[in-house]
């Protein structure tokens, strides 16, 4: 009995020396601790925009660095490569901002675009005088050889005259055709004639004569080019034409 | 139908009557003379009067229709006529007549107007003088010479038939040797039949150096005694143009001596309005249709180009500065010369015969109206005060005392006259649409576009007109196409003027009478002719 306990306190004792030693072992480590790990490095990051100023519908180029960074991101466009360049269109003025997120921190750079109203297109949403007078106004046509205002031509000149005296400050030409029948030479002067018909018919109604400027072109710039009645129709005409 | 009589030999020649056209009825011919006291007459009075003699050919219907037609149309005229007789007393129909109306019939179909006799005192229907060109003769030995000698003879026989006077005997009819010197010319075997020529021309070329050499003779095929009429010798440097130039001045000679003394149109020029180059720009060729070029580059439009009597000045309307404006060309200093613009639309301008004045139409005043200005712009004076369009003004280059014009005033385009002031206003036409007149040097004609009968359906196009003054009697000489702007030529024999009949705008010549039409354009759009004064 007495050997058989001597044996379990041998073990035991073997064992607590054991794990004295073991412990003593690990205690050993935490007494010597390495040095600590430096920091991580803060990243940078910088955003240009150039041109930084644009017209809208015009486009800038954003061009950008970051260093340290493990997470590039450019709001409004999501993820992008560390360093790059991207072109934009903004519609208005933006703020582009920049963020460029490392071990070491986060960095943001900014850079702001301005964009600017584009100039007025030369058409403007409102109809021009000149839009007006080509829709408004109509031409006089004519009967062969005559330079007489005819009563369908009355109609439409009296309308015509009636817009030119609500736009007073429009000048116009107007411009004397004849068919391709007859003289080069007689036509000139039928052609002439009927500018000065349309002009005397539209001084007559109250539109001033300093605004109206007659030229005949007699057959040389016809309307229409076929040898019919219809186009020859087309050609005998007062043709009104509107003066920048 | 048409008759033209010189007045140098005082002769009266009818040129498209048929039964001319017959050769054995010459002798009749003769038998007219004595009859023939009053021609104009003849013409309106024919039907009762015994002249002419009354064919027994197969036109006979064509002359009834002629006939009637004018029993319908000028039955007053005719009465008028025949109490004031013209002064054409001495009268004689020669036998040339037979070889013009061989021409007439051959390619132009006149208006049967019936007897309708015009003198235009040129020489065109004198008895034409017939006339052997043999190709001329090779002198030397040179590369170039038979390219030169091509030319030289093409020209040399076109200006020959084209002067109007001449009777080309046909080169089949010719004897085999060809003459290049008067040794070599065996005048007999020219003067008999076959040739039956009455003169030859012949003559000898060749390069030597540099220079072409020209020798060419003109002989009386009928005067074996003394037959030499012309010795002529040209140098200059060997080119196609000097070909063409020594051809045109040989000829010149030739036509001098055989027409009458009257100068030929060889050397002249027409100026014309041309749409080659994508505007209407004046060009300008020689009188056959040769060397056509364009004189203004102004890419606008521009119109009605009137040469100066002198040949220097070019005087047109463009639209160069926006509207219709008269400008003046120099071709010597090749610019503009100092002209005003006077506003409104002017247009057709018109050289006095002295080069001092421009005739126009202008509507600076509102109505186109006819004015006189210097041809430096100063004095400008109306002449016309009308309601409508008064355009178109020449003058008589003959007299330079009266002007003929186109007005509106009565409804349709008429020919008006009136004296140079814009006194004695005379309506020439009677109905119709007529325009474009032009004034016969010596200042008895008119020319003029006329569609006689306008409106739908109306028969007839617009066809060139002849008119004698005095009468008022006129003889239509075309009558294909729409025709405008005739212009005479200064030796008054010949015409060009603008016809569709090819299918656009051309430029074409022909004779007074109406014989030989020609085209002398065939690119673009061709229009407005106008020949030269000398």
């Amino acid at each position: 009995m007495k050997h058989s306990r001597m044996k379990w306190i041998t073990i035991v004792a073997a064992l607590a020396s054991l794990m004295v030693l073991a412990s003593a072992g690990c205690k050993k480590k935490e007494v010597a601790p390495p040095p600590p790990p430096p920091p991580p490095p803060q990243p940078t990051a910088s955003l240009t925009a150039n041109p930084s100023t644009i017209q809208r519908g015009q486009s800038t180029t954003l061009t950008w660095q970051t260093t340290n960074a493990t997470d590039v991101t450019l709001e409004g466009i999501g993820a992008v490569e560390a360093n790059g360049s991207r072109q934009v269109t903004p519609s208005d003025s933006t703020t582009y901002r920049l963020t460029a997120k490392g071990a070491g921190g986060t960095q943001e750079a900014t850079a702001r675009v301005t964009v600017t109203q584009p100039p007025p297109p030369p058409v403007a949403a409102a109809p021009s005088d000149e839009e007006l007078f080509n829709q408004n106004v109509k031409d006089a046509f004519f009967d062969f050889d005559k330079s007489d205002i005819r009563p369908d031509a009355q109609q439409a000149l009296m309308a015509d005259a009636a817009f030119l005296q609500q736009h007073p400050n429009i000048r116009f030409t107007v411009e004397g055709h004849c068919d391709e029948r007859g003289s080069t030479e007689y036509n000139l002067g039928l052609g002439d004639r009927r500018a000065t018909a349309v002009k005397d018919f539209l001084v007559q109604q109250g539109v001033s004569a300093d605004r109206i400027r007659t030229i005949s072109y007699g057959k040389e710039k016809p309307f229409c080019t076929e040898h019919t009645e219809d186009c020859w129709q087309q050609n005998r005409r007062g043709h009104f034409v509107y003066q920048r | 139908m048409v008759g033209i009589t010189c007045q140098g030999t005082t002769s009266v020649v009818p040129l498209a009557r048929k039964n001319n056209c017959h050769p054995e009825r010459r002798p009749n011919e003769r038998a007219e003379r004595g009859q023939a006291k009053d021609l104009l007459c003849s013409i309106r009075t024919q039907h009762a009067a015994p002249y002419p003699p009354k064919p027994k050919l197969p036109r006979l219907a064509l002359t009834r229709n002629a006939r009637s037609r004018f029993a319908r149309d000028d039955n007053s005229k005719c009465v008028a006529a025949r109490l004031k007789p013209r002064p054409f007393k001495t009268c004689r129909i020669s036998a040339g007549s037979v070889v013009f109306c061989f021409l007439i019939c051959l390619g132009l179909v006149l208006p049967a107007f019936a007897q309708d006799w015009i003198r235009t005192g040129t020489g065109l229907g004198v008895e034409k003088v017939r006339l052997a060109v043999p190709d001329f003769k090779v002198a030397t030995a040179d590369a170039s010479n038979a390219q030169l000698q091509q030319v030289f003879d093409d020209v040399l026989w076109n200006d020959l038939a084209n002067a109007g006077i001449f009777d080309m005997v046909s080169k089949s009819f010719y004897p085999l040797q060809t003459p290049g010197t008067p040794q070599e010319l065996n005048i007999p075997a020219w003067g008999n039949p076959p040739p039956n020529a009455s003169m030859v021309a012949f003559g000898n070329l060749g390069v030597t150096g540099t220079d072409l050499q020209v020798q060419g003779w003109l002989f009386d095929a009928k005067n074996a005694s003394a037959p030499q009429v012309l010795g002529k010798q040209y140098k200059e440097p060997a080119s196609r143009e000097s070909a063409r130039d020594i051809a045109h001045k040989f000829a010149a000679e030739i036509i001098f001596r055989l027409g009458g003394g009257i100068p030929s149109v060889t050397a002249s020029k027409i100026f014309f309005i041309s749409t080659r180059s994508g505007h209407k720009e004046v060009w300008e060729m020689d009188y056959d249709g040769a060397n056509q070029h364009a004189i203004t580059h102004l890419g606008s439009i521009s119109l009605s180009p009137r040469i100066s009597p002198d040949g220097n000045r070019l005087a047109f309307t463009t639209y160069a500065h926006g509207s219709p404006d008269i400008v003046i060309w120099s071709l010597e200093l090749k610019r503009f010369l100092t002209f005003p613009r006077f506003g409104g639309t002017n247009a057709s301008p018109a050289w006095s015969p002295d080069g001092a004045k421009l005739l126009f139409s202008s509507s600076r005043n509102g109505d186109p109206e006819i004015y006189v200005v210097d041809d430096n712009g100063a004095h400008l004076k109306r002449l016309t005060a009308y309601k409508g369009v008064d355009i178109s003004p020449v003058w008589n280059p003959k007299t330079a005392g009266q002007i003929a014009w186109v007005s509106d005033r009565s409804g349709l385009p008429q020919i008006y006259i009136m004296d140079a002031d814009g006194a004695n206003v005379q309506r020439m036409t009677d109905g119709g649409y007529a325009v474009s007149p032009s004034w016969s040097p010596n200042g008895q004609f008119l020319l003029f576009s006329w569609s006689r009968k306008w409106g739908p359906g109306e028969p007839g196009g617009q066809d060139i007109y002849i008119m004698d003054i005095a009468s008022r009697q006129w003889v239509q000489l075309t009558n294909q196409g729409r025709n405008d702007f005739p212009s005479w030529s200064p030796d008054g024999r010949h015409i060009v003027f603008q016809s569709t009949r090819s299918g656009s705008d051309q430029i074409w010549t022909m004779l007074a009478d109406g014989s030989q039409q020609r085209q002398l354009t065939f690119t673009g759009s061709n229009s407005m002719p106008n020949w030269s004064w000398k």
